[in-house]
């Protein structure tokens, strides 16, 4: 953003004059009105935080998740991981293989933490019970009798003694146990969706589909709009207006309307559903707001420098080889990123002009939206999907937002 | 050649090269063989060559601008007018259509999509101009800036993950892992109950009655003061406004009634896209979530370009705050306002991805553009997959009129 920040300077000084007019109502003097514009400026910080953290929480929310393993997701709100949780678990004691007698009592000594199913020693027990009717009846530390002279004794971390008359069920003693996990993330989604994942569950081949679709539907609408957009701003011929009327109505024409026209005619000359046919879409799709907005930006390059090229006697081609085009790098490099984001985030012109019946070629958006159907609950597996779909528009996003802001100002402002 | 990397390696070789190779040899033989600049015809030859070389410039635009945008619309109005029959398409009149205007979900599609072409434009500018206004006043506006603009680079698909999270459901016994389904679990129906439940949005939605009713009053006033000549041709618009306005306003006042008869199901966790009406809401919040940032940013530098002159001579006269935004600012940037309020109307238009992934038109949330889908690639019914895509067409059409309206103002 730095042509906004050119003028910050004045604008500052513009709002601070607007923030002293405020409390002309309330300031005594010119010195009171310090206090009081701090105050002001306090509520705009916080009302800006607080929007902020509104329109960060819902991805937020979703990055956090892919953190987590399936059973923390369904045990706890994301909001929660960070965290220790509070969680009720159901485990076993060692059963009758593990028992020793004692002085004619069954004993089972050992760690329900760490034991089995336990979920890890980095978790504290608070409380427990052995009915499902009172869970939580006993604090860790207390013997609780389980009914037919059997106790057990549970510890905060986990370790046990468990004694009965009679000789114990082969699967043991049913506890209840109310146990305090720290925080814990894994990568092991990541794992899942980029290597080792099957069939649905890997995203690897839809991210190499989805990028061998967006490079080149990148790039050579870049290179044939940009001859367009120079002749339409520096070459004079009878019908530019009505060109670039044409251009500025076709920008909104919904791409809807072109689904069946062009899926016949890819169909009819022999390009069938595939790269070729999805390439040549997003380039037909893509151009007016090409031409648009290229030209924009070539109208306004100074007059002076073209004309005398052409003085000198350089051709029109020459021309806008060697000044045209490095000096529109920044519209050059906004519509890459329009182009490049909304191919990437594509759904509709895949499903019709790429994917076949074999879904070989699916991209990652549809093998999302096949996700959603197929694996509804499994939010690990969504959410780190999600991710690796939103990661390279992110990165371009986060890289190269002061162009994206321009070509967004070029595109709609006049 | 089967690899899709390598076949995308050589496409990207091929079209650069193909379209520099183009345009450098189709200039070199215009030169140099057809209208050589030498001999006796040299001025002649090279005023000839330039007549030409802006059509070589613009050929392949306008190629691919022909075959995939300006064909389609003809062709898919003749397909709304045909049936497909074994071995070809036989005319069918405006049966299509008939057949649409018949159908239950096309209705439902029109009234979502007008439910989402007022809300969705609206709430984005108005959020658009807070944060734009806020975030221009403080040292760490530029990030709070790109983080509200951020959601603009996740795919639709991917907001609706992240929205689907927000709306999960769990059994009641289980934790709830949607924020939406915690929220909910908290209220018992007590005094906050009544307070966050029932208060809170009547309030809300009688204050958003009162702004349409103003802006209808302000919209109509011209046509009993009789004063501007103009007014003949915006009485049909007139109308119109006046028309939506009192219908909003209706709707308004008796859901806010509702919520005081309503009994809400407390304690029960809700399955929030399930709901008929409401759930549309749910589904246009995505849409804002990520078209207010656009906003902000258009909005942001048109208030930046506000001359100072005039909040300084509104602040000399003792306008107060809300006067000087509402009456100097808001006025003078209300050009963008309009073009910010067009491009959000097209994307509404447009909008398939989050209804597809979200709900699927399920439980009453059918938008035109994803019915049109249904009845292209489900129903298989090209002639009324096409006249569904001619209504599209048909309602961005006076934005389009507008747009070359306008740029044909700009030019002469």
């Amino acid at each position: 953003m730095t042509d906004q920040n050119v003028d910050r300077g004045e604008i500052q000084a513009a709002s601070s004059q607007f923030l002293s007019g405020l409390f002309k109502g309330k300031a005594q003097s010119d010195d009171g009105i310090a206090g009081g514009k701090s105050s002001l400026t306090w509520a705009v910080h916080i009302s800006v935080a607080f929007l902020v953290a509104l329109w960060l929480f819902p991805t937020v929310g979703l990055f956090v998740s892919s953190f987590r393993t399936a059973d923390q997701i369904s045990a706890s709100g994301w909001w929660n991981s960070l965290f220790p949780t509070e969680q009720i678990i159901q485990l076993r004691t060692g059963g009758a293989d593990a028992a020793t007698q004692l002085d004619g009592v069954f004993v089972v000594e050992g760690n329900l933490l760490t034991d089995g199913e336990g979920p890890g020693t980095e978790a504290t027990i608070s409380a427990f019970g052995v009915s499902s009717r009172a869970i939580g009846a006993f604090q860790a530390g207390e013997t609780a009798p389980a009914g037919d002279g059997e106790e057990l004794t549970l510890m905060a971390d986990g370790s046990y003694r468990y004694t009965s008359v009679e000789e114990p069920g082969r699967r043991g003693q049913r506890v209840f146990v109310t146990a305090t996990t720290p925080p814990e993330f894994t990568l092991d989604n990541y794992r899942t969706i980029l290597f080792s994942g099957q069939g649905q569950d890997n995203m690897a081949k839809a991210f190499f589909n989805t990028l061998t679709v967006t490079i080149p539907a990148t790039i050579i609408p870049i290179l044939i709009a940009a001859f367009a957009a120079y002749a339409l701003a520096w070459m004079d011929f009878p019908g530019r207006a009505l060109l670039i009327a044409m251009v500025v109505g076709l920008l909104v024409v919904p791409l809807q309307l072109a689904l069946i026209p062009l899926l016949k005619l890819h169909l009819g000359i022999g390009i069938g559903k595939g790269y070729l046919g999805v390439w040549l879409a997003h380039t037909g799709f893509g151009m007016p707001l090409a031409i648009y907005l290229l030209r924009n930006y070539m109208v306004g390059l100074p007059k002076d420098i073209i004309e005398n090229a052409r003085v000198d006697g350089a051709t029109d081609f020459q021309i806008f080889v060697k000044i045209i085009l490095p000096l529109s790098f920044p519209a050059l490099a906004a519509f890459a990123i329009f182009q490049f984001l909304w191919t990437w985030n594509d759904l509709l012109v895949a499903k019709v002009f790429l994917i076949d019946s074999t879904g070989s070629t699916t991209v990652m958006t549809n093998q999302i939206v096949e996700l959603l159907g197929t694996r509804g609950g499994n939010w690990e597996i969504l959410a780190t999907a999600a991710f690796v779909s939103m990661a390279v528009p992110l990165a371009v996003f986060f890289a190269m937002q002061r162009y994206l802001v321009r070509g967004l100002l070029a595109g709609s402002v006049k | 050649m089967d690899n899709p990397a390598i076949q995308g390696l050589i496409t990207i070789i091929v079209g650069v090269g193909g379209c520099i190779g183009y345009f450098y040899f189709s200039n070199q033989i215009l030169d140099k063989v057809i209208f050589p600049a030498r001999g006796e015809n040299a001025g002649r030859n090279i005023n000839r060559a330039n007549m030409v070389r802006p059509w070589l410039f613009l050929f392949p635009a306008i190629f691919a601008l022909g075959l995939y945008l300006g064909y389609p619309v003809f062709e898919t109005l003749r397909l709304s007018l045909t049936d497909r029959v074994p071995g070809g398409y036989e005319w069918a009149g405006l049966s299509n259509y008939s057949q649409m205007f018949s159908e239950p979900k096309f209705w439902e599609a029109i009234r979502n999509n007008m439910l989402w072409l007022i809300i969705v434009p609206a709430v984005s500018t108005g959020f658009g101009l807070l944060a734009a206004q806020l975030t221009d006043r403080i040292s760490w506006g530029n990030v709070a800036k790109s983080l509200i603009f951020m959601p603009m680079a996740i795919s639709l698909v991917g907001a609706s993950v992240i929205f689907k999270l927000i709306y999960d459901a769990r059994p009641a016994d289980t934790a709830q892992i949607g924020v939406m389904n915690a929220v909910w679990m908290q209220f018992e129906g007590g005094i906050g109950s009544i307070l966050f439940l029932q208060l809170l949005p009547s309030l809300i939605l009688l204050c958003f009655a009162t702004f349409v009713a103003y802006f209808g009053y302000v919209f109509l006033r011209p046509m009993w003061q009789r004063d501007g000549g103009h007014s003949a041709a915006l009485l049909p618009l007139r109308i119109l406004v006046a028309v939506a306005a009192v219908l909003l306003v209706w709707e308004c006042a008796s859901s806010a009634l509702g919520l005081w008869t309503a009994s809400f199901p407390y304690g029960e966790p809700q399955q929030w896209l399930t709901i008929p009406f409401w759930n549309s809401f749910l589904l246009m919040v995505v849409l804002i979530w990520i078209q207010t940032g656009f906003a902000m940013v258009i909005l942001s530098a048109a208030l930046r370009g506000i001359p100072e002159e005039t909040v300084e001579a509104a602040i000399v006269d003792g306008a107060n705050p809300f006067q000087i935004f509402f009456k100097i600012k808001v006025p003078q940037i209300i050009g963008t306002i309009v073009v910010v309020w067009t491009t959000i109307t097209l994307t509404v238009l447009k909008v398939f991805d989050i209804v597809f992934a979200m709900t699927n038109g399920q439980w009453e949330t059918q938008v035109l553009a994803n019915y049109m889908y249904d009845k292209l690639f489900r129903a298989n019914d090209w002639g009324v997959g096409s006249a569904s895509a001619i209504i599209i067409m048909l309602m961005v059409m006076p934005i389009l009129v507008w747009n070359v309206y306008n740029v044909r103002k700009e030019m002469r």
